[in-house]
């Protein structure tokens, strides 16, 4: 009995369904709109919009914009002394103008070993996080199109950015400046797909003496417009 | 049972939200000879196509100052602001899309930004968050982190600013603060002691609007450190960096 109820009721709610998406159909089906003689003769094919007969104000609240980017990146870090080891993060980035930029970064890898610790053993890190964290200004240097095949197009972008931050090496926290160039790809108004090369400069004694590191990193990543 | 009277409520609900869902379209007319539609979001962007004076257009998405419409014919592509300015609504009245000015930046409300510079030889670089209270009166909440060869310091602050003149291109302020500074020493080193103090704060600075949303700030400050040694610590810090507003 019950079963055959519950059978009853999932047909119900089955055509209910169809019966929804029918009717949502019917409702995106275009009606030509009323136009010129000659506009109705350039254009063959049914007209895709048509304006509302009510008579109502656009407004620019009404628009939604998409100014904001967010992201997860990931991809190899060379941390000077330390060697190459994976590393991932996520970025927010708010679009100011359509050149200008900026953009707030964290990151997250590891360290390896130091030849020093692999030869003599007189060092040994116990703390081996590496973090950081940056703010950014960028410009899109190269706007420019990417045709994939015969009928794919893709917006793109070279840009460029810099700006400072903090990184987190062996327990010591150093102030970090940071540089580099990126390339944006936008697959749809919402996700754009980015590769980067960074370049994090700080100074640091770790392994005993003071001096500059060069850390460098190359990512891959996707971001979310909105 | 149960599940089977959630399953059919559920479909119900999915239904009517499907059925339901209002089509709310942006269009506008074209009253300009015609308007250009770039292939993406910036003057960069060649024009493929162009939509001519008393056509319609759907404004799909808004990116800074550029509009992604679809014309009639179904074609889709992007349109500077200020040829958008040259479109009527349904009602025929010219559509407002108001780009930020230096207007908007004496009536701002919402400000961030972010600051990098020297705190007594040491690196500091401060976030910061501000509300206008008036033109002229704001209130800040900033997060600092000081990063030195001997120790590293983390700032949390709040500033009352007062500034005299928000209409000059460049805007003097005064901030008076207080807060609070925990300070780290580095690992490999006994002198400097791990440490919590509040602090007091003065600075004195300059707001430089560019444009946009856009700004530069400049900011020379003195620290009191209230430590529970016989004499206060006093810390000299200058900044500099960028902000935007809302």
């Amino acid at each position: 009995m019950e079963s055959g109820l519950r059978i009853f009721l999932l047909i119900l709610c089955g055509m209910y369904n169809m019966l929804g998406f029918a009717a949502n159909g019917t409702d995106s089906v275009p009606v030509p709109p009323v136009q010129s003689e000659s506009l109705k003769s350039m254009i063959q094919q049914e007209p895709v919009i048509q304006p509302e007969i009510k008579r109502r104000q656009v407004t620019e609240a009404q628009i939604d914009t998409e100014n904001f980017e967010i992201g997860l990146f990931a991809g190899l870090l060379s941390i000077e002394d330390f060697g190459s080891k994976p590393v991932y993060g996520a970025r927010l980035t708010y679009h100011i103008t359509e050149d200008i930029f900026f953009e707030g970064t964290l990151g997250f890898s590891k360290l390896g070993q130091t030849s020093q610790e692999v030869f003599s053993k007189t060092l040994n890190f116990s703390d081996r996080k590496y973090s950081y964290y940056t703010g950014a200004l960028g410009y899109n240097l190269l706007p420019g199109q990417a045709y994939i095949g015969r009928n794919t197009t893709f917006n793109t972008a070279l840009y460029v950015v810099a700006g400072i931050g903090s990184t987190k090496v062996a327990g010591e926290t150093r102030f970090t400046a940071m540089y580099g160039s990126g390339y944006r790809v936008v697959l749809k108004d919402w996700l754009a797909l980015h590769a980067n090369v960074r370049d994090y400069v700080y100074s640091i004694d770790v392994t005993g003496k003071q001096k500059k590191a060069n850390t460098i990193e190359i990512s891959l990543g996707a971001t979310y417009f909105f | 049972m149960r599940l089977l009277v959630i399953s059919v409520l559920l479909s119900i609900g999915m239904g009517t939200s499907f059925a339901a869902a209002p089509v709310e379209h942006n269009v506008v007319q074209v009253y300009d000879p015609y308007i250009e539609l770039h292939t993406g979001p910036g003057r960069g962007y060649p024009v493929f196509y162009v939509v001519s004076r008393d056509e319609w257009v759907e404004i799909i998405v808004r990116q800074t100052d550029w509009f992604k419409v679809r014309s009639e014919t179904g074609i889709e592509g992007w349109v500077a602001r200020n040829e958008m300015l040259q479109t009527l609504s349904p009602d025929g009245k010219r559509i407002e899309l108001k780009e930020a000015s230096q207007e908007d930046f004496v009536d701002r409300r919402w400000e961030m930004g972010m600051l990098g510079g020297d705190f007594q030889g040491a690196y500091v670089i401060t976030t910061y968050g501000g509300y206008h209270l008036t033109e002229n009166i704001s209130t800040e909440v900033s997060l600092s982190q000081v990063l030195g060869n001997l120790s590293s310091s983390v700032m949390l602050g709040f500033h009352l600013v007062e500034e005299p003149f928000p209409e000059w291109t460049v805007s003097p302020f005064f901030s008076l603060g207080t807060g609070l500074i925990e300070t780290k020493a580095k690992s490999t080193l006994a002198v400097v002691k791990d440490r919590r103090n509040n602090f007091s704060h003065y600075s004195i600075g300059a707001r430089m609007y560019l444009t946009k949303r856009f700004l530069v700030r400049i900011d020379y400050g003195n620290y009191v450190i209230f430590t529970t040694k016989d004499n206060n610590e006093e810390i000299r810090e200058w900044k500099a960096g960028f902000a935007f507003f809302f």
